[in-house]
């Protein structure tokens, strides 16, 4: 029977199925972190449980960091010891602060080669569903569920519905990946995706770069999705290339086989099946307190249809009729598991060479991990962003939530490349919209907001 | 996890919709490595505003949560859910859930039902008519019952089993041992390991 991309992963990975309960699934690769881990390791303690395969378990330090010179906070600092500990203590590689290899989990992963196409790969964070980009089904999950898979190497799920997204012809110039998934998100809802897999498909989504594949998948989630999907191709095995953890030899040559069998069969069918014209889709801004809340960069604020939308307007010191272009943030957020990875930080930098950030603003530019940021400052990229007035900081999660010391005051404003515009998100009281990197540079330049094209001329 | 049977007590109105787990529990407070002690952070920005409606007096020693579509939106964690549970309730009434803290809810024992919009509309005004209303939730039945309002509710029997049993995830996994070894031994030389 013709299968989707996401049926055929789904059944190659039970380990045990009986009707009426969760199927049991198995996963190849448990991405670890300090937030939501402790109390799944003190679990495993209480019960005198092991780790079952600590060679498929990898660990790092991203959310509570500091990405600047300077002291963690005491609680902060507590919360990292207590993962370097269980990690010597179940034997756990784990990249910490300091280590080249260390960075935001769902960066470290994908650039190291762990993550591969036809995988099941897991983390304590709902952004896993970034590792879908290479056709590896990929999901958050809770400390609970950290536990279990930490002593089982299995996880017991409910099977999701399928749902195809397709986006097909051209993107127009200057739409990027952020502005596609900010344009599938506002169309579909953040609730639209609920109880679903979603595969991205079409001709937009093939175009885009393994980068722009994840900066999509990663926010599948905002759209309520369990996970998001792309087919892996040859943009996907050449990426996959001389990857540290990638197979090589004859092991890659039947991973090709096995990759190539895993795009969706013609004829397969989806639960539910959503189709955007490409040309319909353009640069975008968040106004609101959720993805979904997300208008044309050439538009404005629009009316408030709900007194949800009244009470995320109050919030963000917003008024209805507003053009986009007229809001101007104190501070500008370039980085985050969604828009941190080198191609990202080379957009924002080929709109900020020979221009300066705006008077006033705070603006900073945070790589996904400590590689990126190495390759980045071996093509001069880093200078880029100085010489602009952009502060250029280590690997972490840093502004994109408030557990580190990079965070919004009160009432502040911030164009921010990051996933989430919830209340508070980047610090109490602070004001989030959401955007591409090329749109936070230009911004920065500019002090409203703008496109890299707005800028013609400007210095 | 404490089992579920039955469950009467007092609800909290929170009538919003996609409320996210960043207003449940905002991130700052995700850095305890226990698994108790959330219960004073939680709705800690909203809990700013004295007519929030958590600190109403009236409300006080609730034990049900009454809330809006996609309850639970954004970041898996479960800390969201200790919160909820620190800080009393034992069951979420909402017409839709966000998949992760559904599951989440699951694993910690914090029951979460999922009731028809209407119903929930007779609820909440019951409710915000007077804060002492008494709601029963019965698993045992799959019902919620209220003064003036009986509503069953789905749940499938193996969620609700373990809810009634109070069973660990791990132990069930476990009787499938032989099943494990078997889909590991039989896995692509090709795939990753640390």
């Amino acid at each position: 029977m013709a299968q989707t991309l996401f049926e055929k992963v789904w059944e190659q990975h039970v380990v045990h199925s009986a009707e009426g309960e969760p199927d049991l699934l198995y996963v190849d690769l448990h991405l670890v972190h300090e937030v939501t881990s402790p109390q799944a390791f003190d679990g495993l303690r209480l019960a005198g449980r092991t780790v079952r395969r600590p060679d498929l378990t990898v660990a790092t330090m991203d959310h509570n960091v500091p990405t600047a010179p300077g002291p963690a906070d005491p609680v902060s600092v507590r919360q990292m010891e207590a993962l370097a500990r269980n990690c010597a203590e179940f034997g756990i590689r784990l990249f910490q602060t300091g280590d080249i290899a260390q960075g935001i989990v769902h960066v470290i992963g994908p650039q190291m080669g762990l993550t591969q196409p036809g995988m099941l790969i897991v983390c304590g964070d709902s952004h896993t569903s970034t590792h879908g980009a290479f056709g590896a089904l990929a999901f958050g999950i809770g400390t609970s569920e950290v536990e279990h898979v930490l002593a089982t190497q299995t996880l017991p799920q409910e099977e999701p519905r399928t749902m195809a997204v397709t986006v097909e012809g051209d993107l127009p110039s200057g739409v990027s990946a952020k502005d596609v998934i900010l344009g599938i998100i506002a169309r579909i809802g953040t609730n639209g995706g609920a109880g679903h897999v979603v595969e991205y498909r079409g001709s937009a989504i093939r175009s885009l770069s393994m980068e722009g594949r994840m900066t999509v998948c990663n926010m599948s989630i905002e759209a309520g999705a369990r996970a998001g999907m792309v087919a892996p191709d040859d943009t996907t095995f050449a990426y996959l290339e001389e990857r540290p953890h990638a197979p090589t030899g004859a092991d890659r040559e039947r991973a090709l086989d096995h990759w190539r069998s895993l795009a969706t069969d013609p004829g397969a069918t989806f639960d539910r099946e959503v189709e955007i014209d490409a040309a319909e889709l353009s640069p975008c801004v968040s106004w609101g307190t959720n993805p979904g809340q997300t208008a044309a960069l050439d538009g404005v604020v629009p009316e408030s249809a709900d007194e949800a939308a009244e009470r995320a307007l109050a919030y963000m010191g917003l008024e209805a009729g507003t053009p986009i272009r007229e809001i101007r943030p104190d501070t500008i957020f370039i980085g985050s598991c969604t828009n941190g990875r080198l191609e990202d930080l080379r957009e924002a930098a080929a709109v900020l060479r020979g221009r300066r950030v705006r008077e006033g603003l705070r603006a900073l530019a945070v790589p996904g991990s400590m590689r990126i940021k190495a390759a980045a400052e071996s093509e001069g990229l880093d200078e880029v962003f100085r010489a602009a007035g952009f502060e250029w900081r280590d690997a972490g999660c840093s502004m994109c939530l408030g557990m580190n010391p990079d965070r919004l005051a009160p009432g502040e404003r911030c164009a921010s490349t990051s996933n989430r515009n919830f209340e508070g998100r980047q610090g109490k009281g602070g004001r989030t919209h959401l955007v591409s990197p090329a749109v936070a540079a230009a911004t920065a330049v500019a002090g409203h907001f703008c496109t890299p094209a707005d800028l013609e001329g400007v210095r | 996890m404490r089992p579920f049977t039955t469950h009467t007590g007092t609800a909290v109105p929170l009538d919003r919709s996609d409320v996210d787990t960043d207003q449940i529990l905002p991130a700052e407070h995700l850095k305890r490595v226990e698994r108790t002690g959330f219960g004073p952070f939680l709705f800690e920005s909203w809990r700013e505003d004295p007519d929030f409606v958590l600190n109403k007096k009236e409300h006080l020693g609730a034990t049900i949560l009454l809330a809006g579509p996609n309850f639970g939106s954004g970041s898996s964690r479960e800390h969201a859910v200790w919160a909820l549970e620190d800080h009393g309730f034992r069951a979420i009434l909402a017409p839709s859930f966000a998949d992760i803290f559904r599951n989440n809810c699951m694993k910690a024992g914090l029951l979460p039902v999922r009731l028809p919009s209407e119903t929930m509309r007779t609820l909440m005004d019951a409710v915000l008519e007077d804060p002492a209303t008494p709601i029963t939730v019965d698993l045992a039945s799959r019902a919620v019952s209220a003064p003036g309002v009986e509503a069953a509710f789905e749940i499938d029997d193996f969620t609700r089993w373990r809810f009634l049993e109070g069973l660990d995830d791990i132990g069930l996994t476990l009787r499938h041992a032989e099943a494990i070894d078997v889909h590991e031994a039989a896995r692509p030389s090709w795939l990753p390991i640390v």
